[in-house]
């Protein structure tokens, strides 16, 4: 968060710095002022003034109204815009032709499904630096939270559903990510690293994967789906078409992933 | 004949769970035998187990509250020695599928056992004392919500030495917690001691309602009511409003894991996002519904000990109504990360941001209460300036999240755990311990000792700080919440300085029961006999502490705000000679019977012991029949024995 590696993380941040500072303007007098009144008017302190009946007064009513209402107006409009203009589903501009991702979440370990090069990865992403992602994401049986801190926002990965999340890492480097919503006793150890790797390495890297090794069907899903914690990094050199959205529709549910009791 | 229960559901394997369980029943056990030895069960089955006094049944809400308090705190601290070692591939010492249970349990019990039962509790003690009447509109009912909730919390603890507890969280989202991937009974001990403890806080918000609109003094206008009784209205609204949500959303979720539904399963058309809007359209006000009467606990303790009239009134209870009405508003803000478009983010976001008004008019109020006032350095307003200062913090931390894009990189982090620890640490615990502090002589007769309330105050606060500002950084550094362990190294650092942060604050409480044993060996000493210890300004005040079962033996007249305050004011007018008879409730078993039958049934219906749960159900069914059945003739207490009682309260308060 703190050191974010792309334009929506770094958006982000900025939105975080702003509302902050805007309510400290208010926040900080409130507790200064809150000490200052109790020490000055401790009942010890003969030289405060004393006024047990005062109990009202328009004029500070109004203040007192007014300014969080002003707070909240200026962090409406910043609220209103920033929900436009960072809505996960909302393409970023580019030259660049984006790279589209499927992500499914399973227990516990995460699947990513490249269906334009028809090759898939388990537990890593490899993505060209530079160049917008567009992520789908569905969960094949609990919902989970899809996260790569320096890049930016977080997404639900639901069961029967697709959610949209667009990112884009600027700098090669290599990203953490994790699912950030509880999805069971294998949770914690569900993280996964994005490789942003120069336009050309990327390209090498897909001329290295596609056909080569095993290949992601139905059959190997349902496998995939079913052997519980798994923190290995796979790559799949084939993926039958069309798979995303089967998961998706059918969710596949997974017996035998339960734990035993 | 016994269902699914076994003997493999003791969790003998395990060390922990069964020492643990091993020191309450040997705890229980002891208790039991000292008041089976001391003879002490007549004494308590008459004037506590069966009593309908709305000060007997408060107090025994926050005696739960406490116990649980312990219990919660132990899972806290459990949770975060766990963090503080399982870094880098460390395991630390609890397994997941024991750290998930901390976890659910921890946040269950805090929110349904200790802290709800804390605000119900200090409610139904103060509220009909303020309003100067003799008891709540439905004594009888009243006992019975204490007895379901102590039901609820019971079933609870069960879990921890038969079966086990839900490891899906506290609030149990679907499909994790349906039968597909969570076959075990940990669910089904959250939704049944859920449900039973739910129908006794929502009969609750229905007595509590019912009292404030129906049953006041004579002249007790609305505008004349002490703030403290508006909060407990407005949360009373929001039980009553909200709670329905709950049982019914938990039903459906029953219906799925009993019968085979599919409300919220992953197939057969079920909509597991359905559950989640539903449990935040109860799971918002429910926020409410704790922090509104801690609000109301600090108006009466920053007025009272500035010895000055709150300041904006009318704006308090302006502020509190529209918090009421907009908590209903806002309960997407809990799931942002859902994806849903722009437009239902922001105006979500900007709902929850206009609640920030009426709250920081509140906080501006109290302000200028201590402003040209003569502050007196209590316990309570200790906790109360702790609480303005913390709580500060902790709303603006909240109104950062309301800002969808910033909620998007904040949500699930430990930054939201931070957040809502500051505000339900910061605002509802302090409230309670206030209000703990404040009215502990009103309910007993004796102050509580003034120098470990300090301590007290003075861990939890520095405890509070220690504990979940380094949260705060972490979280924004991405670590996320509800992690048994992580590989990130110099997270560990802040999670170390939080464990120390979780000792303070166990010294704290290790000050708190302290001060109640110290305090009550020392009773003698501590006499409060004018019943009025801190110069009140609210009806409570006006009369004995403790107070006499009737509360006032002539119901006060009420001319304007602060009404004790103002009688003081004037020249003493001569008590009179005569006293009309008062009838009081006769006392009932109905609330203790109803709730063992509940907590069988209950039980039975976890394990699925079908033919127990149904001789549960039918027992409860019974004592309903038979209350309405029996003719209940009230108590009197004569008119000589009120003239008695009120002459000796008066030689008492002469100085000797």
């Amino acid at each position: 968060m703190l050191d974010p590696q792309g334009p929506i993380a770094s958006a982000e941040r900025m939105i975080l710095l702003n509302a902050t500072t805007i309510m400290l303007v208010v926040v900080v007098p409130v507790i200064v002022l809150t000490l200052a009144f109790a020490w000055w008017y401790r009942a010890s302190n003969t030289r405060a003034s004393y006024r047990p009946n005062w109990a009202y007064s328009g004029r500070i009513e109004l203040v007192v109204w007014s300014i969080p209402a002003m707070v909240v107006l200026l962090l409406a409009g910043v609220a209103w815009t920033s929900s436009h203009d960072l809505d996960p589903a909302r393409e970023l501009r580019s030259d660049l032709k984006s790279v589209r991702i499927e992500v499914v979440s399973l227990d516990w370990k995460w699947l990513f499904i490249y269906p334009d090069f028809q090759v898939a990865t388990l537990n890593q992403i490899v993505v060209p630096a530079g160049v917008p992602i567009e992520f789908l994401l569905t969960s094949g049986n609990v919902m989970n939270a899809f996260w790569v801190p320096q890049l930016g926002s977080q997404i639900y990965t639901m069961p029967g559903m697709t959610t949209r999340l667009n990112l884009l890492a600027e700098h090669a480097g290599d990203y953490p990510g994790l699912s950030a919503n509880f999805s069971g006793d294998g949770f914690s150890d569900m993280h996964f690293v994005v490789h942003a790797v120069p336009v050309t390495a990327f390209s090498n890297w897909l001329a290295g994967t596609q056909g080569e090794g095993m290949m992601l069907g139905a059959d190997a899903y349902s496998q995939l789906a079913r052997t519980g914690s798994d923190v290995s990094i796979k790559t799949y050199g084939s993926v039958e078409p069309g798979l995303f959205e089967r998961i998706e529709r059918e969710s596949i549910e997974s017996p035998a992933d339960q734990p035993e009791k | 004949m016994l269902g699914k229960l076994t003997w493999q559901a003791i969790p003998f394997n395990e060390p922990l769970a069964m020492a643990a369980s091993a020191m309450i029943v040997a705890g229980i056990i002891a208790i039991l035998g000292l008041i089976t030895r001391k003879g002490w069960w007549p004494y308590l089955w008459r004037e506590w187990l069966t009593s309908v006094d709305h000060k007997r049944i408060g107090i025994m809400y926050v005696i739960l509250a406490l116990v649980l308090l312990l219990r919660g705190f132990s899972d806290a601290i459990m949770m975060r020695t766990q963090l503080a070692m399982a870094a880098g591939g460390a395991p630390g010492y609890l397994p997941p599928e024991h750290y998930d249970q901390i976890f659910s349990a921890h946040g269950t019990i805090m929110i349904f056992f200790m802290a709800m039962p804390f605000m119900i509790g200090l409610m139904n003690f103060v509220v009909p004392l303020q309003l100067g009447v003799r008891d709540v509109a439905f004594p009888v009912l009243n006992s019975i919500s204490f007895w379901l909730t102590a039901a609820g919390a019971l079933l609870v603890n069960v879990s921890l030495m038969v079966g086990e507890f839900a490891r899906t969280g506290w609030l149990a989202y679907p499909p994790l917690s349906e039968l597909a991937f969570s076959p075990g009974v940990g669910v089904d001990y959250y939704l049944w001691s859920l449900q039973i403890s739910g129908i006794g806080t929502l009969l609750a918000g229905i007595n509590m309602v019912t009292t404030i609109l129906k049953v006041r003094a004579p002249g007790m206008t609305y505008m004349r009511m002490p703030v403290f009784c508006w909060t407990a209205l407005c949360a009373s609204m929001l039980m009553v409003a909200a709670f329905p949500v709950l049982t019914a959303t938990f039903g459906m979720l029953l219906l799925d894991r009993y019968a085979g539904m599919h409300f919220f399963t992953n197939d057969g058309g079920g909509n597991f996002m359905m559950y989640v809007n539903l449990i935040w359209i109860w799971g918002h006000p429910e926020v409410y519904i704790l922090v509104l009467p801690a609000f109301g606990v600090f108006s009466e303790v920053v007025s009272t000990f500035s010895s000055k009239q709150l300041f904006g009134y009318r704006s308090m209870v302006l502020a509190t109504l529209a918090i009421c009405v907009l908590s209903f508003m806002v309960w997407l803000h809990h799931f942002f990360t859902m994806g849903a478009g722009a437009n239902v983010n922001a105006v979500f976001g900007i709902a929850s941001m206009i609640i920030a008004i009426p709250t920081g008019v509140k906080l501006f109020n109290w302000l200028f209460t201590l402003y040209r006032g003569r502050i007196r350095f209590e316990v309570p307003v200790l906790w109360t300036i702790g609480f303005m200062v913390t709580f500060a913090i902790g709303g603006m931390t909240g109104v950062l999240q309301a800002v969808p894009p910033a909620d998007f990189v904040l949500h699930n982090s430990l930054f939201l755990v931070a957040h809502f620890h500051n505000v339900i640490i910061g605002a509802v615990l302090f409230g309670a311990m206030a209000g703990y502090y404040y009215w502990f002589p009103k309910a007993f007769g004796f102050t509580l000792h003034r120098g470990l309330g300090v301590v007290s105050f003075w861990c939890w606060f520095v405890g509070f700080y220690l504990a979940f500002f380094p949260l705060y950084a972490v979280g924004l550094l991405g670590m996320t919440r509800r992690m048994q362990h992580y590989a990130d190294l110099s997270w560990q650092p802040y999670m170390i300085v939080a464990e120390v942060g979780a000792v303070v604050i166990l010294c704290g409480i290790v000050a708190t029961i302290a001060q109640l044993v110290i305090s009550i060996r020392t009773r003698d000493s501590r006499k409060d006999l004018t019943g009025d210890p801190w110069n009140g300004r609210t009806l409570e005040w006006s009369t004995a502490s403790p107070p006499p079962a009737y509360n006032f033996a002539l119901l006060p007249r009420v001319e304007s705000l602060d009404a004790f305050w103002v009688t003081k004011q004037r020249a003493a007018a001569n008590p009179p000679e005569h006293y009309p008879a008062i009838e009081v409730p006769r006392n009932s078993a109905n609330g203790f019977l109803t709730a063992f039958f509940a907590v069988v049934s209950g039980f039975a219906l976890i394990w699925h012991i079908w033919w127990l749960a149904i001789l549960g159900l039918a027992g409860a069914v019974m004592i309903l029949v038979a209350f309405g059945w029996k003719e209940r003739i009230p108590v009197d207490v004569s008119a000589e024995q009120l003239a008695e009682d009120e002459r000796n309260r008066r030689q008492g308060m002469v100085p000797a």
